[in-house]
């Protein structure tokens, strides 16, 4: 390996890029257009996420090692025996924003063209399907009109449903950088949560989860009469639909958004996940859309709407058609001539002649037996799929499941029947495209693990078994290939064009350099666009299930700021553990009733339920509560969210609404809780409740709750971690149900059990630093049931994670004097990496700030 | 006024030395039954485990008794008192008078009243007399019994097996030191005297003692016999009340005193292992000197008040550090444990309504003073788990 490789982050759609260096250390790189040089902690934590455990090495046939020929017959063998039974309907795929651009052309072009079906489908459709669709509505194209670069020229940010500086930091990072430059700009946070991206509003709408669309209904309303539309196709239907819309939100906080909206030209409407995950996700991104074309503040310097993407390569998966409603390259099935085309070019007679089944209703057919063969490639719908309990049923009854992953430890994985190991991260080659339309290469610099291949590889085996030769030799002629698709069926309207990248030598390809599309002649690049845009009626409608007496409660799901998707990749990494280390479920204390905070809540809807810690916030909107979703059966498969998330999905995007479900939370008694730390992981099933987490120094945090007697599980869980020629201390009140035990060899500490009655157990942190200690003396052993040093306080958690500043060090300089961001960066370095941790020492100063006011 | 104090053991002795200082022109007159000067019987164990000289044994010279004005006679014992007279009469027919007398007689230790009982080589574990017949029958080495395995049983034993001796103790309990250890305790103290060549029968009880001219086994109830050239009985001990009870002072199990010490008859004093308190005997030499002080106040006409706290026991045997002290059975407390294989510790605390009543420390005592004084206060305590850790986890609790 000689000198830098510049890749892209592989986390969201921002698409930062990367420099890693000889020794797989990662920073940002300043020659990218989406970072400038900057990373988020995910990001930096890149480097400690190469070496994973728990990796696919091997392809398996029903459970046992097999070559690849063996694996890739049998992978034939199945699609040939469902395409016989059951046609090619019968056959699906369901990939991820999380493959290459190549990879899952090749995908899109197995699935449509050899096997004839479009029962091709992507986690995407749980991310930004509504946007697609929403697009597609008013400008006739998947098309994303602006560039990062209008969130830091607007004079007016407008983020609708999204947590931005958790979901998108370094975007964040870029818009909080230019608000301090030009103070007199302002960001608006629509979100019925206030989230840590509020930190940096000027105003937030706390909007009644649903009434998105109310709101911006009644924003076009306020604009018309206002005199600001100007002509535009569709905006009378607009109007009509929006007739009488009324969100509920306080009176002033809504007068003041409409008349900031009204007089500042300059404004981004930036929106994700929270808008698109409803059942009127594509109403949502509609009735964005029209209030910019009916302004006409689009596709200028700092105005137009802004849909981001939470993969990294969910745009690619776009680009190429990979979803069921797709054919490839923005052709479709509806423009006369384009199928005709791509039949023509791939020489494909029974290339698939109409849309195939979305992810809901795809996994649906499944568990009804229509689905004959599957193949899911790197990503986990048995965890990420709304109604879960019911997706996993489905994933079974599928006779011939095939699993490409680079992780052996996926809760999908363990159900497939073949298995087939692909390469990760800084292994694979090929391109991503981000939110902003901006082609990036991924480039490999880590020899492949074990008998891991590329997925475009895997894909043209099995085709070539069925008789498709697709001549590829590498991912640039796959790139070739996929750009020559979007030059098809010209001239047409489509903006998508890559022609410019049809004749990219493989030399070019592999110095490419981050390029925004259209590309329509080589060395040319796309910038703003300004399509053909029309208003589309979008009449308020309420989620598609509403609470009641029975579940009075809303429920949404989102990410954290650490985490990544169902945690096979940031799961693995400590640092990133660090900073919501368990299973969370907030609620504002107004709706808590009996339950106490850091008590086991039962979220139980009508479709299931799911298990969490009860964190009670009050930055919470009264009436919701929310969860995270990464949540798996790896690391706590009672806190799994989904299948307690509704089924119901947008009539037009099929996305899922994973932002309403009425819910009730019910207390769960427990007779014990608990937490084990050990050298290693513990199966899950440890305790009725069990959440597992990595911390640093290879070792693992088990947090667990179970209902047998304390002394019981205790006994249990010694059992458990125990190894040979260790020692105990232990420490035993039966009587009040307290139960501690630390194991040690030779002075080096191997693991520790804790159990009490109620859920104040002794903090994690400290403890699990001694696990780097060569040697703990005797005295410190007392320290170890304690959980805390003799006559130190107890530890605080994290919240710088890039320097490992805990919240009591924060804290500390605070009431030390530091009364600022920057000051507690001086003080104590937290703050000054990646900076995703800012919101929270804000929060803190915050707190702290009737104290810092008072001279002491 | 003339104060005849009768015993010469830590409490008698401790008692003289208070009257003389406290009481102005008191003629002081010490006697003692043993022919030594007053000494440490505490320390008798390390004089036979060979840790000390005898020498280092005594605590009161007799230049320091004559400086402090007492008039000490040894090899005296006081065969009656006549009350109506206020007069001792010795063994030797020698009568003293007095104006005030102080009991501090002690107690002897239990002999079993078994079958070959007064054979040579058989003996208590009392007085230097008898740590002198040990040491001598020890230098020929052979098997050693000790019957009963408590707190003296077992230093008797340690201090056995240091010089040479082949011991086994017999014990009636399922482990040593019943009254003050918890049986896992008192396993791991078995172990640990394991280690060091001392054997364990127990639960047993002793039949009879054989031999001819000389005792050469123990016969214990499952029909063994082990053999024995010494047999050292540590089954308890009983108050010296003879003197007493023959004077018709009231009398139980000991002389019965009150808060001040006084017996029945107001110018007789007891103090001591010989007294019985509310119902409760002692013996343990803390509180024999506690009453000593108090007996010497309430002679010097101040007002004075012995008020007991729960016994605390140590076993003075090194490389073992046990400590108990309070109520230390498991019934009506709540148990608090901490365990460390590796450093063979091992504490019990014993709670009841919240606050510390016991506890039992074995492998790290140092503790013991925290502890002893937490039960002594009585307060409710807070952080359980942090109790059991010690003191050092206390102040940030
Ligand atoms: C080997 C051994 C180890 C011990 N270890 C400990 C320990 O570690 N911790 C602890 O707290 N306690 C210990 N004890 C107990 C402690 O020694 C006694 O509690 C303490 O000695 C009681 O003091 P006393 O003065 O009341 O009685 P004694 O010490 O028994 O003194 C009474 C004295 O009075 C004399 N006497 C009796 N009758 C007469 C009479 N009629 N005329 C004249 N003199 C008479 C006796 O000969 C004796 O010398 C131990 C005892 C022994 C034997
Ligand atoms: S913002 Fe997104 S793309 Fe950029 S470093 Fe963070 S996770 Fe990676």
């Amino acid at each position: 390996m000689s000198g830098v490789t510049r890749s892209t982050c592989p986390y969201c759609g921002v698409g930062c890029g990367v420099l890693v260096d000889a020794r797989g250390g990662v920073t940002g790189d300043p020659a990218h257009p989406a970072n400038q040089g900057r990373l988020c902690s995910k990001g930096t934590a890149l480097g400690e996420t190469l070496d994973q455990p728990g990796r696919l090495l091997h392809p398996e046939v029903d459970g046992k090692r097999a070559s690849w020929d063996a694996a890739l017959d049998a992978v034939a063998e199945g699609f040939r025996k469902a395409l016989a039974e059951g046609g090619p309907d019968s056959t699906a795929l369901y990939v991820s924003g999380q493959l290459l651009t190549e990879d899952y052309f090749a995908a899109n072009k197995f699935a449509k063209a050899v096997l004839g079906t479009a029962n091709i489908d992507s986690n995407s459709r749980l991310c930004m399907a509504s946007a697609v669709a929403g697009h597609k509505r008013a400008f006739g194209e998947d098309l994303v009109p602006g560039i990062y670069e209008d969130l830091e020229q607007a004079d007016l940010v407008v983020l609708v449903g999204s947590n931005l500086a958790w979901c998108h930091p370094v975007l964040f990072q870029r818009l909080v950088a230019a608000k301090a430059a030009r103070p007199s700009m302002r960001v608006v946070v629509v979100d019925p949560r206030r989230t840590a991206t509020c930190d940096v509003a000027d105003l937030h709408l706390a909007v009644v989860p649903g009434e998105d669309v109310a709101l911006f209904d009644a924003l076009l309303l306020h604009l018309h009469a206002a005199g600001l539309t100007q002509p535009a196709p569709g905006l009378e239907a607009a109007l009509a639909a929006a007739a009488g819309a009324a969100p509920r939100l306080p009176p002033a906080d809504l007068a003041r958004f409409l008349a900031w909206f009204a007089t500042t030209p300059r404004v981004v409407t930036l929106f994700s996940m929270g808008a698109n995950q409803s059942s009127a996700g594509t109403d949502k991104a509609n009735a964005i859309i029209n209030c910019h074309v009916a302004t006409g503040r689009i596709g200028l310097p700092g105005a137009g709407p802004f849909s981001i993407t939470g993969q990294p390569n969910a745009m690619g998966g776009r680009e190429v058609g990979a979803l069921s409603n797709m054919l490839a390259g923005h052709l479709d099935w509806a423009t006369p001539g384009e199928h005709a085309a791509l039949a023509e070019f791939w020489r494909a007679p029974k290339l698939a002649t109409q849309p195939g089944l979305k992810a809901v209703e795809l996994f649906q057919a499944a568990g009804a037996g229509r689905i004959g063969a599957m193949w899911v490639m790197a990503t986990n719908p048995a965890v990420s799929l709304p109604d879960a309990a019911a997706v996993r049923a489905a994933l079974k009854r599928i006779p011939m499941l095939v699993a490409s992953d680079c992780t052996r430890e996926s809760d999908t994985v363990d159900l497939a029947r073949i298995r087939l190991p692909a390469l990760g991260w800084g292994e694979k080659d090929g391109t991503v495209t981000n939110s902003e339309r901006v082609i990036s290469r991924q480039r490999g610099f880590r020899p492949w693990p074990g008998e891991a291949r590329p997925d475009w590889w895997a894909i043209s085996q099995v085709a070539q078994r069925l008789g498709w030769d697709f001549g590829w030799d590498g991912p640039a002629a796959i790139f070739r290939e996929h750009a020559a698709v979007t030059t098809l069926a010209r001239p047409a309207q489509r903006v998508f064009d890559l022609a410019g990248f049809t004749t990219l030598e493989d030399a070019g390809y592999a110095a490419l350099a981050p390029t925004r599309w259209p590309v329509p002649a080589p060395g040319v690049q796309g910038g703003r666009l300004q399509p053909m845009a029309r208003c589309v009626p979008t009449p308020p409608r309420a989620p598609a299930h509403a609470t009641s007496a029975g579940f009075p409660l809303s429920l949404l799901t989102g990410r954290l700021r650490d985490q990544w998707h169902t945690m096979t990749r940031t799961g693995g990494v400590a640092r990133l553990m660090a900073h919501v280390p368990e299973p969370l479920v907030s609620m504002h204390p107004d709706d808590a009733g009996a339950l106490a905070d850091g008590a086991l809540a039962r979220v139980e809807s009508a479709w299931g339920s799911a298990v969490l810690r009860l964190k009670l916030d009050p930055a919470m909107p009264p009436g919701s509560v929310f969860a995270p979703m990464h949540w798996t059966d790896r690391f706590a498969p009672a806190a799994r969210i989904n299948p307690a998330v509704n089924p119901a999905v947008d009539p037009i995007s099929g996305q899922p609404e994973l932002k309403h479900t009425p819910v009730r939370v019910l207390p769960v008694p427990m007779a014990w809780h608990g937490f084990v730390l050990a050298r290693r992981p513990l199966p899950t099933d440890l305790a009725e409740w069990s959440a597992r987490l990595p911390l640093a120094h290879g070792t693992w945090r088990h947090e667990l709750a179970g209902e047998e007697a304390p002394a019981v599980a205790f006994a249990r869980l010694r059992a458990a971690v125990a190894e040979p020629d260790a020692a105990w201390v232990t420490l035993d009140d039966a009587a009040a149900g307290t139960h501690r035990a630390a194991l040690l060899r030779d002075g080096r500490l191997l693991a520790v059990v804790v159990l009490g009655a109620t859920p104040a157990l002794p903090a994690r942190d400290w403890l699990a630093g001694l696990f780097a200690e060569e040697r703990i003396g005797l005295p410190a052993r007392r320290a170890l049931l304690a959980g805390r040093p003799a006559d130190g306080p107890a530890p605080t958690p994290t919240i710088c994670v890039c320097h490992g500043v805990s919240a009591g060090r924060i804290a500390a300089a605070i009431a030390g004097g530091a009364c600022s961001l920057a000051q507690v960066g001086e003080a104590t370095a937290a703050g000054t990496g990646c900076g995703s941790c800012r919101p929270e020492i804000n929060a803190l100063l915050a707190l702290a700030a009737p104290r810092v006011a008072e001279p002491a | 006024m003339k104060v005849v104090v009768v015993g010469a053991g830590p409490a008698g002795t401790r008692c003289a030395v208070q009257v003389a200082r406290r009481v102005p022109g008191a003629e002081v007159t010490l006697l003692g039954a043993e022919l030594a000067l007053p000494y440490d019987r505490v320390a008798l164990s390390r004089l036979l485990a060979g840790e000390v000289e005898v020498g280092d044994l005594i605590t009161h010279p007799i230049l320091a008794l004559e400086a402090a004005g007492i008039r000490f006679r040894a090899g005296v014992a006081v065969a009656a008192l006549d009350r109506a007279a206020q007069v001792v009469e010795t063994t030797k027919g020698e009568r003293i008078g007095y104006d005030r007398l102080v009991l501090a007689t002690g107690s002897a230790a239990v002999r079993l009243p078994l079958p070959g009982a007064e054979l040579p080589g058989v003996l208590a574990y009392r007085d230097l007399g008898d740590v002198r017949a040990m040491l001598r029958l020890a230098a020929e080495g052979g098997h050693a019994v000790v019957i009963g395995g408590g707190l003296l049983g077992l230093e008797a034993a340690t201090g056995l097996a240091a010089r040479g001796m082949k011991v086994t103790v017999v014990h009636a309990m399922g482990w040593p030191m019943d009254r003050q250890l918890d049986p896992e305790a008192g396993a791991l103290l078995t172990a640990r005297l394991g280690r060091r060549g001392i054997r364990f029968v127990m639960p047993a009880a002793t039949v009879a003692l054989e031999g001819e001219r000389h005792v050469q086994g123990v016969r214990v109830d499952d029909g063994r016999v082990l053999p024995a050239s010494l047999v050292v009985m540590s089954v308890g001990i009983r108050p010296h009340v003879a003197l007493a009870r023959a004077a018709g002072l009231q009398v139980a199990r000991g002389v019965v005193v009150d808060d001040a010490m006084r017996s029945s008859d107001p110018a007789i004093y007891a103090v001591g292992e010989c007294t019985e308190h509310k119902g409760r005997l002692i013996g343990l030499v803390k509180p024999a000197l506690e009453q000593a002080e108090v007996a010497a106040a309430a002679l010097a006409g101040d007002a004075a008040c012995w008020q007991p706290v729960p016994d605390q026991a140590a076993l003075k045997v090194s490389g073992t550090a046990v400590w108990s002290a309070g109520e230390i059975s498991a019934e009506t407390a709540e148990a608090i444990i901490l365990r460390d294989e590796d450093a063979e510790e091992y504490r019990r605390l014993f709670l009841r309504d919240g606050r510390l009543v016991g506890a039992v420390l074995y492998g790290d005592t140092a503790d013991a003073g925290y502890y002893m004084r937490l039960i002594a206060e009585q307060h409710v305590v807070e952080s359980r788990a942090e109790l059991v850790l010690g003191s050092s986890f206390e102040a940030a609790a």
